[in-house]
């Protein structure tokens, strides 16, 4: 075990990938010699060589372009959007073209291909750096769509996710990179895709949630406890697919749910969440299924941040409206 | 007194300098002459003849296609008399171990490097099967995305040189497809990694109905290369042995580790845009149709052939009846294909179906079995 930040844990996931596999290739703008604008990858060009580990003009269509041909010469392609708020430019490579390959070709040909992508508020960036797009990605099918919490998490997910023979896009939340550390085991280990992470257990409400919602939702249960109120916080981890199993054994223990996200109430994964509980717990529920959801404006101007961002105390309330209903 | 600035830079003679590098490559000329003995190419009589067979057979192809389609036999179809030359021709210059990344048009190009006609078929239909190449046969389905297929004909390319391989990623697109972003991008990706590609743009004057000097002030679109810091050429496209010797040179400078190509084949399409209502009396004249038409590949190729020799009305006859017993034959492999399920479907998706899927898959298999 090691003590690591979420950033760490991904390149430490990198690196083990990059050394059992010698297809894996890292790509995409200043990944190489500065070892990314975040550093998660920091040294594996120095340690895996230029073929393994390079630079690529600052075009997220060519970059996209450039994984589905490696992928179709046998390689397992990790590219890097610097963030996510550009994935607009790739949009056709990701859900036009990777995510339909098998499909396309009658399952000739594949796209083993993990997009890794920064995102998430809370850090004052400019525009378009922290939007949260995860909502456009789970709508189209062929994809699979992981968000990580925790460096541990984030450890075993992206390990699982590059060893996927299908595309994955894995998001990672800037505001958690560095902002808690945790013991990580230092030998490779993997977390399935489509599982979800009890967090928190408890008897009287289900809180689903993902991203750093995990660590806001986590901190209103515990002020949700010492007023009488036992809250379970569950860690979807993969939001496209879901784990449904996981989503409504919890349902109909605590019968009563929200759902908690970072983006925008018309956006993210929340909607999808609630007509999946409704159809298949709705017997179970006590009170509705009560969303926690940013603002449907476009994404704050950083100074606005600490106003918009759905935070502990929205949980809270929300919490207490699904509790008292 | 305000008196004219002397220009310090005469930037409309720069422009005019690069624009005239771009000379046409012709070797054949509408008579069948040889005009460019330096530039002709090496090829064996055979390989002559195997040339002009293919286009024949192209040709062939094209008309049974529009009138199978008329017929409700097939389904979306570009057609591609005029183009022979460009299609076929840069073809014949590839080895069997090189990738082909066809667009919408360019069906001729993977049938040559292997796809059975019948699949080309069920293609044009809309049957995942149609799609599925077999093993070994390194091409993609024909790309409906214009310009996609050139940024992911940068990484194949890149893939290749990174195995090490002594092939070739060749990708098409037209005329309208060189105003794409990921036009660009590709070409200026593959020369970045000097990844062995060769980049073709089949100019046949139009986009379905904008023609081609509304899509970019260029003179050429061969000089868009310049972009990229790569070599580019135009070529006589209704030219085949113009268009050979270009795609041979692009893959030879690619295989020696020298980087990519652009080609511009300079080329004309006879039938519409596709066959799904375009209607080309709206935007071209007779005059420029009958025009073209004298500039077929196919005349001055046969021209070309017959004063050596080496092909006969008798030789043609042979490979029209051939293309037609051969397309009858695929047609019905086509027609005995089974029907496509929501289940199969669901199959092709992932190499292991998630949730929903696997719910989703009880149902219609359910529905599928009353």
């Amino acid at each position: 075990m090691a003590q690591m930040t979420m950033i760490q844990a991904i390149t430490d996931a990198l690196r083990t990938e990059m050394k059992n596999d010698e297809n894996v290739l890292v790509f995409g703008e200043d990944v190489g010699l500065n070892g990314g604008v975040f550093r998660a990858t920091e040294g594996l060009q120095k340690e895996f060589g230029e073929e393994r580990v390079f630079d690529t003009p600052l075009a997220e269509s060519g970059i996209g372009g450039l994984a589905i041909g490696l992928a179709l010469e046998g390689y397992r392609p990790v590219p890097e959007i610097q963030f996510f708020g550009f994935v607009f430019e790739v949009m056709d490579s990701v859900s036009g073209q990777m995510a339909r390959m098998r499909y396309r070709s009658g399952g000739k040909y594949s796209s083993p291909i993990t997009i890794r992508s920064p995102f998430g508020g809370g850090v004052h960036t400019p525009e378009l750096h922290a939007d949260s797009l995860e909502g456009l990605m789970a709508q189209q099918p062929g994809l699979k769509v992981v968000i990580p919490s925790t460096p541990k998490d984030a450890k075993g997910l992206l390990i699982s996710a590059i060893r996927d023979n299908d595309p994955v896009i894995f998001l990672e939340h800037m505001k958690l990179y560095r902002s808690f550390r945790e013991d990580v085991p230092e030998e490779e280990y993997t977390i399935e895709l489509g599982k979800a992470d009890v967090k928190r257990e408890g008897t009287d409400l289900s809180i689903i949630t993902y991203g750093a919602m995990v660590h806001e939702s986590l901190k209103a249960a515990e002020a949700l406890e010492k007023e009488g109120h036992s809250v379970e916080v569950i860690d979807i981890r993969t939001i496209q697919p879901l784990d449904i199993e996981t989503i409504i054994a919890s349902v109909e223990k605590t019968n009563r749910a929200i759902v908690v996200q970072e983006a925008q109430k018309q956006a993210g994964i929340a909607a999808s969440i609630v007509a999946e509980i409704n159809d298949r717990a709705i017997l179970s529920l006590e009170a509705p299924v009560l969303r926690v959801a940013a603002a449907d404006t476009v994404f704050p101007f950083s100074q606005a941040e600490s106003v918009w961002l759905p935070n502990s105390k929205d949980v809270i309330a929300t919490a207490k409206k699904v509790l008292e209903f | 007194m305000a008196t004219k600035k002397k220009a310090m830079f005469d930037a409309v003679k720069t422009l005019e300098t690069i624009e005239d590098q771009f000379e046409m490559l012709q070797i054949l000329d509408q008579e069948g002459n040889i005009v460019n003995e330096a530039a002709m190419p090496e090829i064996s009589d055979e390989e002559l003849q195997e040339l002009m067979r293919r286009m024949v057979y192209t040709r062939i192809l094209d008309q049974r296609s529009i009138s199978l389609n008329r017929q409700g036999r097939l389904g979306f179809y570009a057609p591609t008399a005029g183009q022979e030359a460009s299609q076929i021709a840069t073809h014949f210059a590839l080895e069997k171990e090189d990738w082909v990344i066809p667009g919408y048009r360019d069906v001729p190009q993977i049938i040559w490097h292997g796809l059975p006609l019948s699949q080309a078929f069920l293609f044009s239909r809309g049957h995942f099967l149609g799609n599925k190449s077999p093993e070994g046969v390194n091409v993609l389905p024909p790309q409906i995305i214009i310009g996609a297929q050139y940024v992911q004909t940068a990484g194949i390319a890149l893939g290749l040189k990174k195995r090490g391989k002594k092939a070739v990623a060749i990708t098409y697109t037209g005329d309208g497809g060189s105003s794409q972003g990921d036009f660009y991008e590709g070409i200026n990706f593959a020369g970045s990694y000097a990844a062995p590609a060769i980049f073709v743009v089949q100019n046949n004057q139009f986009a379905i109905s904008t023609p081609r000097d509304k899509q970019t002030a260029g003179k050429t679109i061969a000089q868009k290369a310049v972009a990229a810091g790569i070599p580019g050429i135009l070529v006589d496209g209704m030219d085949p042995l113009a268009v050979y010797a270009a795609t041979k040179d692009a893959r030879e400078r690619a295989v020696n580790g020298d980087g990519p190509t652009l080609i511009e084949a300079l080329c004309y399409r006879y039938g519409p845009h596709t066959m799904a209502g375009d209607d080309p009396t709206r935007y071209r004249t007779d005059e420029m149709d009958t025009e073209w038409e004298k500039k077929d590949p196919l005349v001055r190729f046969r021209k070309f052939l017959e004063g050596k020799n080496l092909w006969n009305e008798e030789k043609e006859n042979e490979v029209i009846e051939t293309a037609k017993e051969e397309i009858k034959e695929a047609i019905k492999v086509a027609d005995d294909t089974a029907k496509q399920k929501v289940t199969d479907l669901m199959e092709i998706m992932y190499e292991e179906m998630p949730y929903n899927l696997n719910e989703q898959y009880e149902i219609y298999k359910e529905k599928e079995s009353k």
